[in-house]
């Protein structure tokens, strides 16, 4: 067992990136990856990993919409899947590789994911999009897995239903949930089934 | 959010090095208790990290049971649960709750702890007797339309917000804990939950430094298993009714009834008058109502909640209704209602 | 010399220019501007007023001031100087003081008590709940019942009459058919996505702040106001903004204090409000009581429409909103009364919800006008379609354009009015129509545009984009002038330092901004056009890749010369002004019409209902961007159906807080509450409404589509639900009541 006492009372590192120089297998288990790169996590346990986000790394990419769980802004792939960076602490994550908005995109290359949402007018204000990508990239995955849903379980349910309430943990308040669900269904369209 | 000190767990064998730490709180998933201390609802001192506690994360079939580590997350347990038929209900009622994000990181233990979604308890500025013994019930004469009509007292008519331990009590659940002392304890999840009565602050059973460590589902007859939840959304949003139901049908006689009520009890409702009713009598409109009539003569309805006991009942018929015309038609069916 | 074929022209539905920055999270938002700072912004939580009204008779921050991380605890004592919030009296709601912690009285629930400035969010907010206070209260006077609102407002927003009276009331209506129905809307949010949130920061006298604001010009002036400071030491930028929908029109609580925390510390402050904190420091509509007394003769023609419309309005806060407006405009009668009346209630802002009067006064005008054709037992469409009227029914002025009648009868056709889907076993289906009108207003606005001896188009102004696509189609609208592609244009907004715009809200963003900017970029190719030799005074610009190029039309093929070869290159850039004012638009009457159509599926056991289908048909003037536009409407639509059936503030009145201030209870709608939407415009020029012959369209969509819902629920079941949103289990009771 290990322990890791009284912390919180430190001020926590406001200096930027932290980048810590870590063997390429992995980082250890006082560090997180988050796109590829290592960091350390942060002196206050406090620090949610959206939070640690913004404050120490200036990666803002992430949005908070509302901080609880309730809106799906701040959506970010960890191993891959998907969950609410605001309910996560960033000590839960050691050693976790995280992936946010910032690492969909390769060699500043689109993922077709952000292409189909440009395309198809996914976003509008945008602030809820990273979320919505990062929700729709791990979606991919689950329908590749064929993950049952609410929604496979009722009757005569359309694909177009499905996505909807596998996308319904991200709010959109400018309304653009028919263009979203048209993006998302574009993409999967051109995967080999 | 105060400031905590933070511990971690690695094995189950080391439960018994954190009983000198007073007022210990586990925290497995978190997207119920950071939720609440960010609120302030929540002030927990201590917090045990459960992250690095690789025990208890795979679910095992037995010969007579399913065993749920405490850590598989709710995700994991749809995914297993949608491809074992007599586990059917589960999954359905799974993936009916939160979203995909928080069934990602919600554990099994977490699920069965959360705590109310009673707007007062999220409110520190309003009374609340769960929150702070004591302090008064602002639901009971303020807008209580997502309140609870089963196992209510004047000091609390918050409802249990899980759909799991709705099916799951369906299903005859048992939990598996751990006691600081590293002895392991195993209980019907019937007996874990507490109604509000006089203390709605203790919400179960378990005591201090205690650690639910899985949770066992029963290999039995569910039939042909349905869970349908009503609320204010299509998702995302938790139940005004839900009804988990399995039906086991033969000549129109109801053989089997598992059943779980949700958004109605201050604890994941267990129908037992319903279900003694029902079983061994014909599955008729008339029957339904007597069970229903029977069941909800302990409700009691607090005024924006009026509605609930005729949304049971009309819930709990459409369940029936479309069970009983799938064993009619596929007799000794077991698995979803709808199979695709 | 080949000129580009794929000039994006007015109305073409490219996709948004700055697409790529949101899709990859780099666009940045109010929050996110810290490396800008000298120095990482310090963060500030707000300590919030659990009373609605009273004075702080205590205030002990010492416990919090010792925290760990806390750099100061402000609060009326040390907060100032201050010009009291709403001073002057003469000045607009925009441009008043905005003050918090300026003295110790408390105007509503949420209300700011203290901010506690610490280096990181958990500090701030720990060391908040430390802060000890007291309030002598005093009981809240809230709206409880439409009697109790008896107040004329003084004005009404959209510059509408309270009160208006046309004809001559019907003495009987023993010949037909008549409706007296009160319907109730509850209050609701704008809830943008982006909480309200700001950086500012001093440098000496010079103020730098990036608040999430749709205006930019008036938040100067409310800074400048508010902080006792010159407006020429304030630049304020908005470069992106998390959604708006009126809540930040005006700039709210964090702006403020994130500048007096900046200006106490010296040291940049920032400011992102918790969701629970929105709810009570940012703007909310208030609930409405709308009294409708209608009636129609035997043809279904109407004989008397009468409204009356009961409001809280948020006492010491101008604004009132115009629930009456559809009643007044969108069908003929004899006879129209329409009225207005508020209360003055302890409640925080009360002010602009997307489309206010029409989001809420169609939701309930609009089900009572179906409530009449079903006794009069006629078809709702044709019932409308009965009524239209051919001038403004209450003051007879003409419309510039009115489409109303094609939109629904087009509308009706695409939709398939007739032609229900069958219902699943169990469920009931049915269809609902309702009309949008929505008035068009030009405001004030100008913008600055550029062209450098390369041909590059910089457009300036400080118009924002609150989602709403104006980077998109400013860009377009300076690319269609040029003979050139967006990527030739660069388009810069939210920026004080560029020309006063008229920002974004009221749907008259894109029709005055880009008014102003087609007018600009005509100037500047007058100006390059001027220069040129005689004999090319008659030829097009173009650019291309080679640069500007003049283009001279002959008998077989055009010819191009570039700029360069005919113009001395010390003439760039060439830079020029257009702006727009109330001359630029027509006195007449000015509305956005369309027509909402919409199946619902409801079951007959649980009164659950689905959206299956939602289709509108619009006519807005000149459609900008064809698909920015949609996307507009459609979300628009999405809000209706929020409207309809989900969104609600509950108020717990002993308080006079709000119950249910987060996103886990007040329920906008989510990805699986929206089937099938779909939009098409009737896209012709208005040029009477504006230069660039747009009107609004920000606020159509919403307008006339929740009503659609509510009469396709009526369709499918028979109940009608006159206590907005028509939740489960107000359809139940009314199913158990058909059903006894």
């Amino acid at each position: 067992m290990s322990t890791l006492k009284g912390p919180t009372l430190k001020g926590p590192t406001l200096k930027g990136p932290t980048a810590s120089s870590q063997p390429k297998d992995g980082p250890s288990p006082t560090c997180m990856s988050i796109n590829g790169v290592s960091y350390a996590l942060p002196n206050d346990p406090r620090t949610t990993l959206l939070d640690f986000l913004h404050q120490n790394l200036a990666l803002f990419g992430t949005k908070k919409g509302c901080d609880h769980g309730q809106c799906g802004a701040c959506t970010v792939l960890v191993e891959g899947e998907r969950i609410n960076a605001c309910l996560v602490f960033a000590f839960q994550l050691r050693g976790k590789a995280i992936t946010t908005i910032e690492g969909i995109a390769k060699n500043d290359e689109l993922n077709p994911l952000q292409s189909a949402f440009v395309k198809r007018d996914a976003f509008q204000c945008g602030y809820c999009t990273s979320g919505q990508i990062c929700s729709s990239v791990a979606l991919q995955k689950e329908l590749a897995d064929k993950t049952p849903s609410a929604v496979t379980f009722s009757e005569n349910y359309s694909a177009r239903e499905d996505i909807s309430e596998r996308m319904s943990g991200n709010l959109c308040r400018c309304g653009a949930y028919p263009n979203i669900v048209d993006a998302i269904e574009d993409v999967i369209a051109l995967e080999p089934q | 959010m105060q400031p905590f000190n933070l511990t971690h767990l690695n094995n189950t064998s080391d439960i018994k090095s954190l009983s000198s730490i007073e007022g210990a709180r586990f925290i497995a998933g978190g997207t119920n208790l950071i939720d609440l201390m960010k609120l302030q609802v929540e002030t927990p001192v201590e917090l045990v990290d459960l992250s690095d506690w690789q025990d208890e994360r795979s679910i095992t079939e037995h010969d007579e049971h399913f065993r749920v580590g405490a850590m598989v997350t709710n995700t994991e347990l749809a995914n297993y649960a949608s491809k074992t038929v007599g586990l059917s209900l589960l999954s359905q009622a799974l993936l009916s709750g939160a979203t995909v994000q928080l069934r990602n990181r919600a554990t099994t233990a977490g699920n069965l702890l959360q705590r109310t979604r009673c707007y007062y308890f999220y409110d520190t500025a309003k009374p609340c007797n769960k929150r702070e013994p004591g302090s008064g019930c602002t639901a009971i004469d303020s807008v209580n339309r997502i309140h609870a009509i089963f196992g209510t007292s004047e000091n609390c008519i918050a409802t249990h917000p899980s759909d799991m331990a709705v099916a799951m009590m369906a299903l005859d659940a048992q939990v598996e804990l751990i006691t600081p002392n590293g002895e392991t304890k195993t209980l019907p999840l019937r007996n874990f939950y507490c109604k509000p009565g006089a203390t709605p602050h203790i919400e179960n059973c378990l005591k201090e430094g205690e650690l639910i460590t899985a949770v066992i589902l029963p290999k039995r007859a569910a039939g042909t298993q349905y869970y349908h939840k009503v609320r204010d959304r299509s998702s995302y949003a938790f139940a005004l009714v839900s009804v988990a139901a399995g039906l086991v049908l033969q000549n129109n006689k109801v053989e089997k009834l598992s059943l779980g009520f949700g958004g109605v009890g201050t604890v994941p409702w267990y129908p037992a008058t319903a279900i003694e009713a029902l079983t061994g009598a014909q599955l008729t409109e008339a029957n339904i109502e007597k069970a229903l009539d029977a069941e909800l003569a302990s409700a009691k309805v607090y005024g924006s909640n009026n509605f609930k006991p005729q949304l049971l009942r009309n819930t709990l018929h459409k369940v029936l209704r479309a069970l009983a015309e799938h064993q009619r038609t596929y007799p000794q069916h077991e698995g979803a209602l709808y199979e695709n | 010399m080949k000129t580009n074929q794929t000039a994006n022209f007015i109305g073409e539905p490219i996709n948004r220019v700055d697409g790529v920055l949101k899709v990859t999270g780099q666009a940045r938002y109010a929050a996110e501007h810290t490396s800008t700072m000298p120095q990482t912004p310090l963060v500030g939580f707000l300590v919030a007023s659990t009373s609605a009204v009273g004075e702080i008779s205590h205030l002990d921050t010492s416990q919090a001031e010792k925290a760990e991380g806390v750099q100061a605890v402000i609060t009326h004592k040390n907060a100032g100087p201050l010009k009291a919030f709403g001073k002057p009296d003469d000045e607009g709601r925009f441009t008043q003081s905005r003050a918090v912690l300026s003295d110790t009285h408390i105007r509503h629930y949420g209300m700011p008590v203290a901010l506690v400035i610490a280096q990181t969010l958990e500090q701030a907010r720990y060391a908040g709940s430390l802060v000890e206070f007291n309030i002598d209260a005093q009981p809240a006077q809230l709206l409880h019942k439409a009697n109790q609102a008896s107040d004329v407002p003084e004005s009404l927003d959209g510059g509408f009459e309270p009160d208006v009276e046309t004809g001559d009331k019907p003495s009987t209506y023993s010949d037909g058919f008549a409706v007296d129905v009160q319907y109730t809307t509850p209050s609701q949010i704008s809830a943008a996505m982006e909480p309200h949130a700001t950086i500012a920061h001093f440098d000496g006298e010079k103020l730098t702040v990036y608040p999430s604001v749709q205006i930019i010009a008036s938040a100067v002036q409310a800074l400048a106001t508010t902080l006792e400071m010159d407006a020429e030491n304030i630049h304020v930028k908005s470069p992106f903004i998390g959604g708006g929908f009126g809540s930040k029109l005006g700039l709210h609580y964090d702006a403020i204090l994130a500048c007096i925390g900046a200006r106490y510390l010296k040291r940049p402050v920032k400011i992102a409000l918790s969701r629970r904190h929105v709810f009570y420091n940012s703007p909310h509509r208030g609930h409405s009581f709308q009294h409708m007394q209608l009636s129609c003769d035997n043809q279904g023609k109407f004989q008397s429409i009468a409204h009356h419309s009961a409001m809280p309005k948020a006492k010491g806060y101008p604004f009132a909103e115009a629930t009456g407006a559809g009643a007044r405009v969108t069908y003929s009668a004899e006879y129209i009364k329409s009225t207005h009346r508020v209360k003055n209630a302890d409640t925080p802002l009360i002010d602009s919800t997307r489309s206010p009067g029409d989001a809420i006064g169609s939701l309930a005008f609009e089900s009572a006008v179906d409530e009449l054709a079903n006794k009069a037992n006629i078809d709702p469409l044709t019932f409308r379609l009965n009524n239209m009227p051919k001038v403004h029914p209450v003051n007879g002025n003409r419309f510039t354009s009115h489409k109303l009648e094609s939109c629904l009868r087009r509308g009706a056709e695409v939709f398939g009015w007739q032609r229900k889907s069958s219902a699943q076993p169990g469920k009931v289906i049915g269809h609902g129509v309702a009309s949008a009108m929505r008035m068009n207003v030009l405001v004030e606005s100008s913008a600055e545009v550029s062209m450098d001896e390369k041909g590059k188009i910089t457009v300036l102004t400080d118009m924002t984009d609150i989602g709403t696509g104006t980077y998109t189609i400013l860009a377009q609208i300076a690319a269609d002038t040029f003979n050139t592609s967006v990527d030739n244009i660069t388009v810069n907004l939210g920026d004080s330092q560029s020309p006063a715009s008229s920002g974004s809200g009221g749907s008259f963003g894109a029709s005055s901004t880009g008014s102003a900017v087609l007018k600009a970029c005509e100037a500047v190719k007058s100006k390059l056009l001027s220069l040129l030799p005689k004999n090319y005074q008659n030829a097009q610009l173009a650019v291309t890749e080679q640069g500007v190029c003049v283009r001279q039309s002959h008998a077989d093929s055009p010819q191009d010369t570039p700029l360069a070869s005919l113009v001395d290159s010390s003439v760039f850039p060439i830079r020029e002004l257009g702006a727009v004012s109330e001359d630029d638009t027509s006195d007449d009457e000015q509305y956005s019409c369309g027509a909402h159509f919409v199946e619902v599926e409801v079951d007959t056991l649980t009164a659950e209902v689905r959206l299956k289908r939602q289709y509108g048909m619009f006519s807005a003037g000149k459609i900008l961007n064809e698909k920015t536009a949609k996307s507009q409407i459609k979300g628009g639509m999405v809000w209706g159906a929020g409207y309809a059936l989900t969104e609600a503030i509950h108020h717990h009145t002993d308080s006079a807080s709000f119950i249910n201030p987060d996103f886990g209870e007040y329920h906008i709608a989510v990805n699986r509450d929206i089937a099938e939407v779909a939009v098409d415009f009737i896209d012709l020029p208005d040029f009477e409404a504006s230069p660039v012959g747009a009107k609004g369209i920000g606020e159509l969509g919403i307008t006339g589509a929740g009503a659609a819902i509510a009469n396709a629920i009526f369709d499918a079941t028979g109940v009608r639900v006159r206590d907005f949103p028509i939740t489960v289990d107000k359809v139940l009771e009314g199913l158990s009541k058909k059903a006894s």
